[in-house]
């Protein structure tokens, strides 16, 4: 029993790649389009959104909460900027919006630390509260924005494309802090066990604050990505993109449990998600199966975390009496 | 270091008091120790010990009383301040992160920066400082594991030399060892003992907490006794033997709290296991209980007594094994079919697992037996439930008889013990498991206790009583069960009980004594 669980934890483990692999020879069995370069260079520009929410996400998952909010403040930032700063330079209005976003984050880490209430409540509702106020404010039209930050979006740095190197940037950041920063440790110590934090003198709540800021900034970042890309924002602008986002960081091996996971897996996950809408593009698949496809793959990464959990639990679970190998010779 | 600097006392404490909602659970407690010295404290659950260390920790403040460390006075406020002065407490529930690597666990609440950009504020981790800083301390704990290691992959034993590496890389001057030995090997409490061995040579103190009295004597060169919340007595551990420690913990002799049994044991057997098995918790265990009579289990946690019953009731799952209840098999043990079949079950946390706070004790005390209540609808019988819970409250002598409108969490230990017995009286159980009747109450309430025991076997009822506390299972059992490591290790009959023999069943590692020494087996590698 042992022996198997370790092999199918392993398989579990290394379940998303196998995926890929998996979702790859069928892709490009069915159409040669698929393995060129440029395709997969469209792959990852078409995920660089998700990617940039996704890893913002990581962080609040790490400490066991979630965020709800973020396509909601994708939409609210980004009809902000479209509305009120069509004439300024593009820089300004992405600034103003990853401090708008950044300030959401603010507000449901600043709700959920010091009333104490679950996050997924408190970013429920301010999902239906941001929704609200940008439909208000644009009276529900759609709103364009100017060529100037189109543009961006056919710009490059060094050969990079705009949209890749920008989710590269923030990849790189959120790796160095999660790995290299106390600030990043004592995310996976929250995360790991908040009790023994909390008796380790770790400044729990503000840990968990700063994890919600850094999931606004992302949702402000990631929507001005989609933003240059689209052209153009509406009421369904941006909806659902949360449950993507999750999705892509569950994918990645990320725990909703908290303290298990890495932006290198999120960005995995985002882009295999997006290889599947791409791919379903590629062999003309009828466009109403794309939501559902969409949907397996998170059910089924959701449900891979829930056994992967399951056996590791079992596979930790305290014994009494030496078990006759491996425990006996682990503990000499 | 100089002798006047070894003779001079590490800690001092003068009067210390503390009393937690108008009830006092420490008079005047003094004690002291030098450096390089262990120092046993021992005393039964809620003599005091984890509240005066919880204040030498900086979780409690005193009331009154000072406390003196290296001379100069020392009232932490927090742990961070007992951290910061240099006193370590390892719990006995460890406080490690098992998702973060060995040397992240040592420096989790203040890691060492580096600067990577000039003119910015180092913001990384210095990543080769703490596994240096964690290389050595490792090595002064004899652990041989690279500082990368994720704490998940270490064995228990292996996670407390990592605690103790993590004091040690605070400077500690005091380490304070909370019941150190409960969930580990023989081999490795042998080890543990040779690292405290060598602390104390390099002049760090040692206070040593601990039920298993035979470590204590063996760790610790002075021993100071608490007995509800009074200091019953110090002296140099050669001059202890057991005999004198238990007498000064419990204080009085065993015939004056337990009360004699009205009637003697039937002879039909209630329960009987036979050859119960899960791998790893439970070794092909056999015993029976007959009506009326007191079956003691004892065994230091961790030994597999818990969830032995556990097992029996069906919270956790067995491999094979048999289990009869009156004669007819309870195959595939669920609570619900548990209960059925007439087992109940009080466990051994009264606040987690067998009482609703926040309901009333009317509303608590009818929960086991709910269905008996019901109208003809299906709906509960409000007048018939706090009728019933008011006699059951009588019966039980419960501090208040305003059953309807008081919650439980508003009554005493003992009194929220006896809601939860009453809950189960009802049923009037054939079996009824007792894990830890008596944990946490004062000395009164535990005389009710064992007063509603008694009163249970006279009407036939078949006892499985589970306690830490020896005096407890010899006062009331007719047979004595000794189990460790999941194996039922001894069998005693009724009195005079031998407790220096059922202690040493209880500690003895069965059929595992060359353990340490087998070959290591083949690794199974995935």
């Amino acid at each position: 029993m042992k022996l198997g669980s370790r092999a199918l934890l392993l398989i579990l483990q290394n379940a998303p790649a196998l995926l890929f692999i998996l979702l790859l020879i069928v892709f490009g069995l069915m159409s040669d389009r698929f393995f060129a370069f440029n395709n997969f260079r469209n792959i990852v520009i078409q995920a660089a959104p998700i990617a940039i929410l996704a890893i913002g996400m990581t962080f609040v998952l790490l400490t066991a909460q979630i965020d709800l909010s973020v396509g909601a403040s994708m939409y609210l930032t980004a009809s902000v900027a479209a509305l009120y700063m069509a004439d300024l330079p593009w820089p300004v209005s992405l600034l103003a919006v990853i401090v708008m976003a950044g300030a959401v984050g603010a507000v449901n880490g600043l709700i959920v630390t010091r009333l104490g209430i679950a996050s997924f409540i408190v970013t429920l509702a301010t999902l239906f509260i941001l929704r609200g106020i940008a439909m208000w404010l644009s009276n529900t039209r759609t709103l364009m924005f100017p060529d100037a930050i189109t543009s961006l979006n056919r710009a490059s740095f060094l050969g990079v494309p705009s949209a890749i190197a920008g989710f590269l940037v923030v990849f790189a950041l959120a790796w160095a802090i999660l790995n290299q920063t106390p600030f990043g440790r004592q995310v996976y110590a929250v995360g790991g066990d908040p009790e023994s934090a909390r008796k380790a003198g770790l400044p729990v709540g503000r840990i968990v604050f700063w994890c919600f800021v850094v999931s606004g900034v992302c949702a402000g970042l990631g929507g001005f990505v989609s933003v240059t890309q689209i052209g153009a924002v509406g009421p369904s602008y941006g909806q659902q993109v949360e449950f993507s986002a999750i999705a892509a960081a569950v994918l990645g091996g990320v725990s909703l449990f908290g303290g298990r996971g890495s932006v290198v897996g999120t960005v995995f996950g985002a882009i295999l998600i997006k290889t599947v809408q791409n791919g379903l593009n590629i062999i003309n698949a009828d466009p109403y199966i794309y939501p559902l496809v969409t949907a397996g793959i998170i059910f089924l990464a959701v449900a891979i975390d829930g056994l992967r959990t399951r056996i590791v639990e079992r596979m930790e679970r305290r014994t009494i009496r030496p078990l006759d190998t491996g425990a006996a010779a682990a503990a000499e | 270091m100089s002798d006047a600097a070894a003779s001079a006392p590490l800690l001092e404490v003068r009067g210390l008091r503390k009393s937690f909602f108008g009830v006092t659970v420490l008079h005047d407690v003094d004690f002291a120790m030098r450096a390089g010295e262990a120092l046993g404290l021992v005393g039964e659950n809620g003599s005091g010990k984890s509240t005066s260390m919880n204040i030498l920790g900086g979780v409690h403040r005193p009331d009154a009383g000072t406390m003196l460390l290296e001379g100069r006075a020392y009232a932490p406020q927090t742990p961070k301040d007992a951290s910061r002065a240099g006193v370590a407490f390892i719990h006995q529930e460890l406080n490690l992160f098992p998702n973060l690597s060995v040397e992240e666990n040592l420096f989790v609440d203040a890691f060492p920066r580096r600067g990577v950009f000039p003119f910015i504020a180092p913001l990384f981790i210095d990543r080769r400082a703490i596994r240096r800083a964690t290389e050595a301390v490792l090595r002064e704990v004899d652990l041989a594991i690279k500082p990368s290691t994720p704490v998940a992959k270490l064995s228990q034993g292996e996670r407390q030399l990592v605690e103790i590496a993590k004091a040690l890389s605070r400077q500690a001057k005091l380490i304070i060892f909370d019941e150190p030995t409960t969930s580990l090997t023989r081999p490795e409490v042998e080890r543990l003992f040779s690292i405290i061995a060598r602390l104390k040579r390099r002049g760090i103190g040692i206070i040593y907490i601990s039920h298993t009295l035979e470590d204590v004597l063996r760790v610790c060169e002075t021993v100071t006794v608490l007995r509800d919340g009074h200091h019953a007595g110090t002296a140099p551990a050669e001059t202890l033997s057991l005999q004198k420690i238990i007498s000064l913990m419990v204080g009085r002799s065993i015939d004056q709290i337990f009360p004699a049994r009205g009637k003697p044991p039937g002879a039909k057997p209630a329960l009987e296991v036979e050859g119960l098995t899960q791998r790893g918790v439970a070794e092909n265990i056999s015993f029976s209980i007959r009506e009326g009579e007191i079956v003691g289990l004892a065994g230091l946690m961790g030994s597999g007594r818990s969830e032995l019953a556990r097992m029996i009731f069906g919270l956790d799952p067995f491999a094979r094994g048999e289990i009869r209840v009156s004669g007819v098999p309870l195959t595939n043990p669920t609570p619900a079919s548990a209960m059925e079949a007439g087992l109940a079950f009080l466990t051994e946390d009264r606040r987690g697992e067998g009482l609703l706070m926040d309901f009333s004790v009317a509303e608590n005390t009818v929960l086991a037996s709910l269905r008996s209540l019901a109208g003809t609808l299906g709906f509960i019988d409000t007048r018939k439930v706090n009728e019933v819970s008011r006699e059951t409250a009588r019966a039980m002598r419960l501090s208040t008889d305003r059953v309807e409108d008081t919650s439980a969490k508003h009554l005493s230990g003992g009194n929220q013990q006896k809601v939860v017995i009453g809950k189960w009286l009802r049923r009037q159980p054939k079996v009824f498991i007792l894990d830890e009747p008596t944990r946490g109450i004062d000395v009164g309430a535990k005389q009710e206790v064992y007063r509603i025991v008694n009163a249970l076997t006279e009407r036939g009822s078949a006892v499985l009583l589970i306690s830490s506390e020896i005096e407890e299972l010899i006062g009331l059992s007719d047979r004595i069960l000794a189990i460790s490591k999941g194996e039922i290790t001894g069998e005693f009959a009724r009195k005079p009980f031998d407790r220096e023999a059922i202690m040493a069943a209880a500690t003895r590692l069965a059929g595992h004594e060359s353990f340490s020494a087998k070959a290591a087996p083949e690794r199974v590698s995935a």
